[in-house]
Parts: structure tokens; sequence; C-alpha cells
């Protein structure tokens, strides 16, 4: 049995720790709400974006001569995952849960004989991941410096995976990210933006017949690219928002588990010292038994 | 009868503007100024780098985009841009700085003709406004 001593160094050790993780949690708390407004501001932006390219796509008049971003290589060899994750630890199954849905993907690939590339944006999915794919990691993108996702950082991103495309070094891109549903529920999403899909379309919007001004084909080889980096944008923002729930229901968990520990050990505590004070007792009664 | 309707300007962060009572807007399309009044032909074009001219009840309002998709559909006017700012609000040293950055950009020489195009196009708003 561990003596007194030891006991009251546990119980203030693991004190201190639960005055950590709370303050993390009001941290986290505080930086989520800031996270989920910004992940609501944006998603106009995307929605409308994805708007017009939808009724763009419609209406290009020879699908074989559409750009290649919205066609495809007609190729689907070589797949480009760009696992998104955060710079940070301490937030729960965030991240270990972007890196399950992406290897599982992994996996199927492999399967069927596919070839694959993996940029990873943030250092925890690279951690992870460098063990088993290492070789196969081409990029390694990091943001440790700006403080919240921004369309900046975004927009690098993109035009990465844009100029590795133009180079033909992949023909398919998937995004993998969490979703942000709420403060404990976050859904790994894996998002293929390369070439873009236009088939969950609803049919009522296309009776509208629009004006281009230029053509169709320039404006949406204009505007795809951008695209990219505005899904990406909208992926970290996701992302970000999903990071402080997660990181908020951890940080929960783990004051509310160091209370239950303290709790224990303060009972082991006493009764340790109780057994002591007996025992003490014993040995004086029983030594003034025997003279 | 009004002749007013809606505009929307979007970047990626935020909803950077929502009016619905505005007369005319002028914006820098691709292929040249372009006017928008209600009940223009639905239209999707994209900006070059200029001045948008926003007419409304309440004055008018002047915005710098450097780029951007324009869309205009029932009288409903969105335009998405990643970089924009009003006009107010703008410092002479932040439009020497924008401005300096792009006289660095079209003097690179690996430049296709459109960016240099846009390029040029830049450095003639940002002289002209500042």
């Amino acid at each position: 049995m561990a003596s007194l001593d030891d006991l009251k160094k546990r119980i203030s050790s693991v004190k201190s720790t639960q005055k950590i993780t709370k303050a993390m949690k009001m941290v986290a708390a505080a930086k989520l709400k800031r996270a989920q407004d910004n992940a609501e501001k944006g998603r106009p932006y995307s929605q409308k974006m994805n708007n017009v390219i939808l009724n763009l796509s419609n209406g290009i008049s020879d699908k074989k001569n559409a750009p290649k971003l919205l066609s495809g290589t007609g190729n689907e060899k070589i797949h480009l995952c760009v696992v998104i994750t955060s710079d940070r630890g301490l937030c729960g199954g965030f991240n270990a849960n972007i890196i399950k849905k992406a290897k599982s993907y992994f996996l199927k690939l492999k399967e069927e004989g596919k070839e694959l590339k993996i940029i990873t944006v943030g250092s925890k999915g690279n951690d992870q991941l460098k063990r088993v794919y290492g070789d196969k990691i081409i990029e390694n993108i990091s943001f440790k410096n700006s403080k919240n996702a921004n369309y900046f950082d975004a927009e690098k991103v993109g035009k990465i995976i844009i100029e590795r495309f133009e180079k033909e070094e992949f023909d398919i891109c998937m995004i993998f990210y969490n979703q942000f549903k709420n403060v404990i529920t976050q859904i790994p999403q894996a998002q293929q933006i390369i070439p873009l899909n236009t088939e969950n379309d609803n049919e009522n919007k296309f009776d509208q017949s629009y004006e281009f001004e230029p053509d169709e084909d320039e404006i949406l080889s204009n505007l795809l690219p951008k695209n990219i980096s505005t899904q990406i944008f909208k992926a970290m923002l996701e992302n970000s928002a999903s990071e402080q729930g997660a990181r908020m229901s951890a940080m929960d968990n783990a004051t509310r588990n160091a209370g239950e520990m303290v709790d224990k050990l303060t009972i082991e505590y006493n009764r340790s010292r109780q057994a002591a004070i007996t025992k003490e007792l014993i040995e004086i009664i029983s030594g003034a038994e025997s003279l | 009868m009004s002749d007013e309707f809606k505009v929307e300007i979007v970047n990626p962060e935020k909803s950077f503007l929502v009016k619905d009572d505005v007369v005319e807007v002028i914006v820098p399309a691709y292929e040249g100024e372009m006017g928008i009044l209600k009940d223009h032909i639905s239209i999707i074009s994209f900006l070059k780098p200029g001045i948008i001219k926003v007419n409304s009840k309440s004055g008018e309002e002047k915005y710098y985009v450097e780029d951007g998709i324009l869309e205009f559909k029932d009288n409903n006017l969105s335009v998405l841009t990643s970089s924009i700012f009003n006009l107010k609000d703008m410092e002479k040293s932040k439009i020497s700085e924008l401005l300096k950055e792009a006289e660095k950009d079209i003097n690179k020489s690996e430049i296709s003709d459109q960016m240099k195009y846009l390029g040029d196009q830049k450095i003639d708003v940002l002289k002209s406004i500042n």
C-alpha cells in the first residue's frame, strides 16, 4: 500500500492536472464560439460558388471539351488524398477519426490496385500517417503560425493541388476533414473535389437560362480553380470548429475523470490514515497490557 | 413600381454587404464595365480588378475588388470575391502596398498574357484611386 505521503502527492498532482484540463476546456469553449461563427459565415460563399458552377456546368455545350477540373482526365488511376487535420493534440478522437476514415479509403484503393498520393495539412495528420504511408506523402503543409483558418492559407493549398493537377500527377482528388455537427459529434468526411461531382443536382434549378460573358468555358476554367480553394477553405473552417468542439468535450471528460480520481484517492488516503491510527492505538494498548 | 433590387457581396469569410434598396450597380466585368439595373437578364460573368459602384437609395458606395464572380438572377445580384475593400476605409499606405505587389507580379518572367492583362488593369485602377 502506498504511503500517506505518496497519496498526498498524487492527489495534489491530479488536482493540478484537473486545473489544466479545466482551463483548456474554457479556452476551447471560447474558441469554439468564434470558429463556429466563422464556419457559418463562410457557408454562403461556398454555397453560392457551388450554385454558379452547377448552373454553368449544365449550360456547357459539349462536355468532352469541358475543363479537365470538371470532367476529369479520363483515367482514375492515381488518387491524391488531402488529409486535413489539426496542428495541436489533446482534442480527443478528432484527428484519429479523420485518419481512420482516410486509412480505410487508402486500403480500398490498394485493393483496387490504384496508386495513392497523400498531402497532409496540419502536423498531427502527418505524424500519424508517416509511419505507414511515409513514402506516399508528397507534401506536408502546416499552418502553425496562423491562428484561425483563413482564406489565404486555403488558397495556398489550392494552388499546390492545381499545379500538381496540371502536371498530370494525379487523376482524382479527395479531401478528408471533419464536418462540424455539434459539440460532441463531428463527422469525418471524404469529399471528391477533382473532378467535380455535379451529379447530385436537383433538376428544378436549370430552367433558368443565363447569359454568359465571356463564354461558359472561359468562366468555368477561371472559376474551377477558385472553387478548389473555396472547398478547401470550407473544409478548414469546418475542421477548426470541429477541433475546438472535440477538444472541449475531451477536456470536459478529462476534468470529470480527474475529479473522480481525486475522490477515490482521498478516500484511500483517509482510510490508510485511519488504519495507521488504529495500528498505533493497538500497539499502545497491547504494550500497556503486557506490563 | 419600385426600381430597386437586392445585392449581396460575399467573401469567403463572411457576407460582406447585403442591401436591398439598390438602384444600380456598376461592376468591372471581364469584358468591360457593366451597369446592372432592375430586371436585367440573368447573367454570370467574372470580374477584373476595378471598382464596384453601388447606387442605392441611401447613397453611393464604392468598393475595390481584385477578382470575383458575379451572378444576377431574379433581381438578386450576388458577387463572390476573395478580396474586397471599401474605398472609404482604404488607406493610402494600403493602396501603395497593393500597387507595389502588383508591379512586382507583372514583372515576373513566366507570367501569362491573361495574368499580365489583369495585372496591368490592377495597376491602372490602383493608380486612379491613389
